[in-house]
């Protein structure tokens, strides 16, 4: 593979990305799937970058999932989002970040059809005036929470307390990147680096020191696609998904899988735990499944966050083996205690996927 | 008073009206930007359908100027005016030649194929382009992988900057279609181990002996033809490639590994020709190409008198519809030239 | 093992690392006309069995040669042997033997 053939495509998708005043919207779903990373955004840019990022309790759901879902009209979801960016203007603020990347998805389809189609704005306004008296202006900036860390990886690994290095071999660690399919299918144009070599994850591996993992099906949808996991009869498309890429990515032999969508880091972590049990197969070394992270769980440990502070203890495959390969001062013992101090009880080890790592 | 045309672009198209030019007796100037004449077809090995030699119509063609033509090679005309009816074509060294009718010859560009980012051309080591692969031929480089291993399955892919609103290009190149199964075959004879597959949309043959060639490759050779766009191209550890194609006439999504993969670029608008032919504002199609000004009883014509377009300046064409071309802007030359201006 | 409820559904690709190409050589190598078939489908329009039932005799062969037999195996009785196909065929296909060699190689591989 030649990099530099990546690079000069790269080059021509560059995308602005505000560097302060954030105005920051949380996810419908990430903070019952993954509840650390979105608290772990907020600290680093807060306390590591002293950035200003503001939240407006009345914030809501962008309907993106139930607009994805063909429940909520477009129409419904446009006069939504205009009252989201109503929030921002009533807050000072001009550079959305969104959380999710269904909603960026939907913050650039929306904005993309205003664009084209004033009228529809102008209609959207009215909806929104008559519904809640409020008014708005479209944001200045808008950029995915995953953006943002991009933009600021390399301040990131100046104050980085771990290199994506194996502290046992000296390796760099090997990286499966996975961009949720809203982040620049829609718009290849709206995503560092474009659709087909997206750049924005590659980018902060690059910069913390791991190498990214090139395999075949490295384009295929994760599985999580709204419908296919709402419906029942339809999550063994879902899981086949998975499958498709983790049989593709095992021989690489991965060290950890790096995320920026609500659903992909859930269902590659979750599917790995379904597929041990129905049929008995495990992706990692050992017996261990591929530990799945998002940008904001690698950026904490990077700069040495407690893993158990960044809800890692949450994930299916357990991402103990990981920390041991980054050097990670931890505390096993406190894996299943609460912030209370109250224990949690373990939970009961899955039938093939090996999660305790003494036993 | 002389009877003088100037030339621009020393390919087919150029040689040939030039050369039919100075057998008119018109005093003709050639101009070449390369140090070599015969464009796009001085690379090639063997041409379509017939396989003879390109070397075999590039000395006709070089017979036919060499020494009859004031040539200019090696440096590119930089601009063109026109005034007072005569033409002024300014070369890069500053040298500044006149005529009084200037036929454009300037070709094309190759697609880019680097642009079909799913492709992985310039990425994957083992994705090349059609000319790459009549390079090899030409220079008898063996057919390899980049690692030097004899490759047990090569694809080619039509259609590679053509027919596709994705890269701005809806029109067909024409020649790719041909030219793929003309290097199926070359690639069967030179490694008859090897698994050849043609991936195409469809397979227009629509010239003498082209359907017949089609025809050989299937007989005669056992070339696979898929009928499926490449949807996508990605890379295994080896360096083999995964190609994901719909096998259409199935109706399943198909997928194979496979050591080389040719893509068949197609004929994009020369770039340099914007800057050159500003002053002179010509028309251009939709697809880029210079427009005629009728293109069926004129199309060799433009909207300024004494300045003819000829070849693959005004879209796709095979060596023999250039050479055709050639001939008949030379006759237009010729009477524009005799004419009561 | 736990059921959930759901299976990881087939994969529906035609993915020639692992598909079966026995009967296709088998069958190229003893009609190597099949090889010229340029997909036109005259064959399966004028298919007197392929009016009224799944059979569709260019399918069943192009698969074959994609390594798929499972439509081959279940259809391919079916055929009546009119001997239509093969007249109208423009590439000259003997489709008679080539339907002939894959009951034959279905007997035997």
């Amino acid at each position: 593979m030649n990099i530099q053939g990546k690079r000069n495509i790269w080059k021509d998708y560059q995308k602005e990305i505000a560097t302060d005043r954030y105005f920051y919207v949380r996810s419908c779903v990430r903070q019952n799937f993954f509840p650390g990373s979105e608290k772990a955004f907020l600290r680093i840019l807060k306390e590591e970058l002293s950035r200003d990022v503001y939240e407006n309790a009345s914030h809501t759901t962008c309907s993106g999932i139930g607009y994805h879902s063909d429940v909520v009209p477009f129409e419904t979801a446009m006069t939504m989002v205009a009252r989201q960016f109503a929030l921002m203007t009533e807050s000072g603020y001009e550079n959305f970040t969104t959380s999710c990347i269904t909603s960026f998805g939907l913050y650039s389809e929306i904005l993309e059809t205003w664009h084209h189609f004033p009228e529809v704005e102008e209609r959207i306004r009215e909806h929104l005036l008559r519904a809640t008296g409020r008014t708005f202006k479209k944001p200045a900036n808008l950029s995915h929470a995953s953006d943002v860390i991009f933009k600021f990886r390399k301040e990131i690994a100046e104050k980085a307390k771990h290199r994506l290095i194996n502290r046992k071999t000296g390796n760099p660690l090997k990286v499966v990147e996975h961009i949720g399919c809203h982040y620049s299918k829609m718009f290849p144009s709206k995503g560092v680096g474009g659709a087909e070599y997206p750049y924005v994850l590659v980018g902060m591996i690059e910069e913390w020191g791991g190498e990214v993992i090139d395999y075949p099906e490295r384009r295929h949808c994760c599985g999580f696609g709204f419908r296919q996991y709402l419906v029942k009869a339809n999550r063994g498309y879902s899981l086949a998904c998975s499958k498709k890429k983790f049989e593709s990515m095992a021989p690489y032999k991965p060290d950890f899988i790096l995320t920026n969508c609500p659903g992909c880091p859930m269902f590659l972590d979750r599917w790995q735990y379904a597929l041990s049990e129905m049929e008995g197969i495990t992706y990692g070394e050992n017996g261990f499944g591929i530990p799945v992270l998002t940008y904001e769980e690698l950026a904490g440990l990077v700069l040495g966050y407690d893993p158990w502070d960044l809800g890692l203890q949450v994930h299916q495959v357990t991402v103990d083996p990981l920390l041991d390969k980054l050097g990670v001062d931890y505390d096993p013992s406190a894996k299943f205690t609460g912030k209370n101090g109250i224990d949690l009880g373990k939970p009961e080890p899955p039938t093939f996927l090996k999660f305790y790592q003494n036993e | 008073m002389n009877k003088s045309t100037i030339v621009v672009g020393g390919g087919i198209a150029g040689m040939t009206a030039a050369g039919e030019l100075s057998r008119l007796g018109v005093e003709v100037t050639l101009v070449e930007q390369e140090q070599i004449s015969g464009g796009h077809a001085a690379c090639w090995d063997r041409l379509f359908p017939t396989r003879r030699p390109a070397e075999e119509v590039i000395s006709f063609l070089r017979e036919q100027t060499d020494s009859k033509v004031n040539t200019f090679s090696g440096r590119p005309v930089t601009e063109i005016l026109h005034h007072e009816s005569m033409f002024t074509a300014t070369l890069s060294d500053g040298t500044i030649l006149r005529g009084e009718s200037l036929v454009l010859a300037t070709g094309y560009d190759l697609f880019d194929a680097s642009r079909k980012e799913e492709y992985g051309y310039g990425i994957y080591d083992n994705v090349i382009t059609s000319a790459e692969l009549e390079g090899w031929f030409k220079n008898h480089q063996p057919v390899r992988t980049k690692n030097g291993r004899i490759p047990s399955r090569v694809a080619f892919i039509h259609c590679v900057g053509s027919r596709d609103e994705k890269v701005g290009n809806l029109y067909c190149s024409k020649v790719c279609c041909i030219t793929g199964v003309k290097q199926a075959i070359e690639v069967k004879e030179a490694l008859p181990a090897c698994d050849v597959y043609s991936f195409y949309m469809d397979l227009r043959m629509f010239d003498r002996n082209f359907e017949e060639l089609y025809f050989e490759a299937q007989k005669n050779y056992g070339i696979n033809f898929i009928r499926g766009r490449l949807s996508e191209c990605s890379e295994n550890e080896d360096h083999t490639l995964v190609v994901k194609t719909e096998d259409t006439l199935t109706g399943k999504p198909m997928k194979m590994i496979v050591d080389l993969v040719v893509l068949l670029v197609g004929f994009v608008p020369r770039s340099q020709n914007t800057q050159m032919l500003l002053k002179l504002k010509l028309i251009t199609g939709n697809d880029g190409f210079l427009q005629p000004e009728d293109e069926h009883n004129g199309d060799n014509l433009t909207r300024i008198p004494g300045l003819f377009i000829t070849g693959a300046v005004k879209g796709p064409v095979t060596i023999a519809n250039a050479v055709a071309d050639a001939r008949a802007t030379a006759l237009q030359v010729y009477s524009f030239l005799h004419s009561n201006r | 093992m736990k059921d959930f409820g759901y299976q990881a559904h087939r994969d529906n690709t035609i993915d020639f690392e692992k598909n079966d190409f026995r009967i296709a050589r088998f069958l190229l190598e003893r009609e190597p006309s099949l090889n010229l078939c340029i997909g036109c489908g005259s064959c399966t329009g004028t298919c007197s069995t392929g009016h009224f039932t799944e059979f569709n005799i260019r399918k069943i062969h192009t698969l074959i040669k994609r390594g798929d037999t499972e439509m081959a195996r279940k259809q391919i009785r079916q055929c009546m042997f009119c001997g239509k196909c093969q007249l109208i065929c423009p590439r000259g296909i003997n489709l008679r033997n080539v339907i002939l060699g894959i009951n034959r190689a279905l007997e035997k591989i």
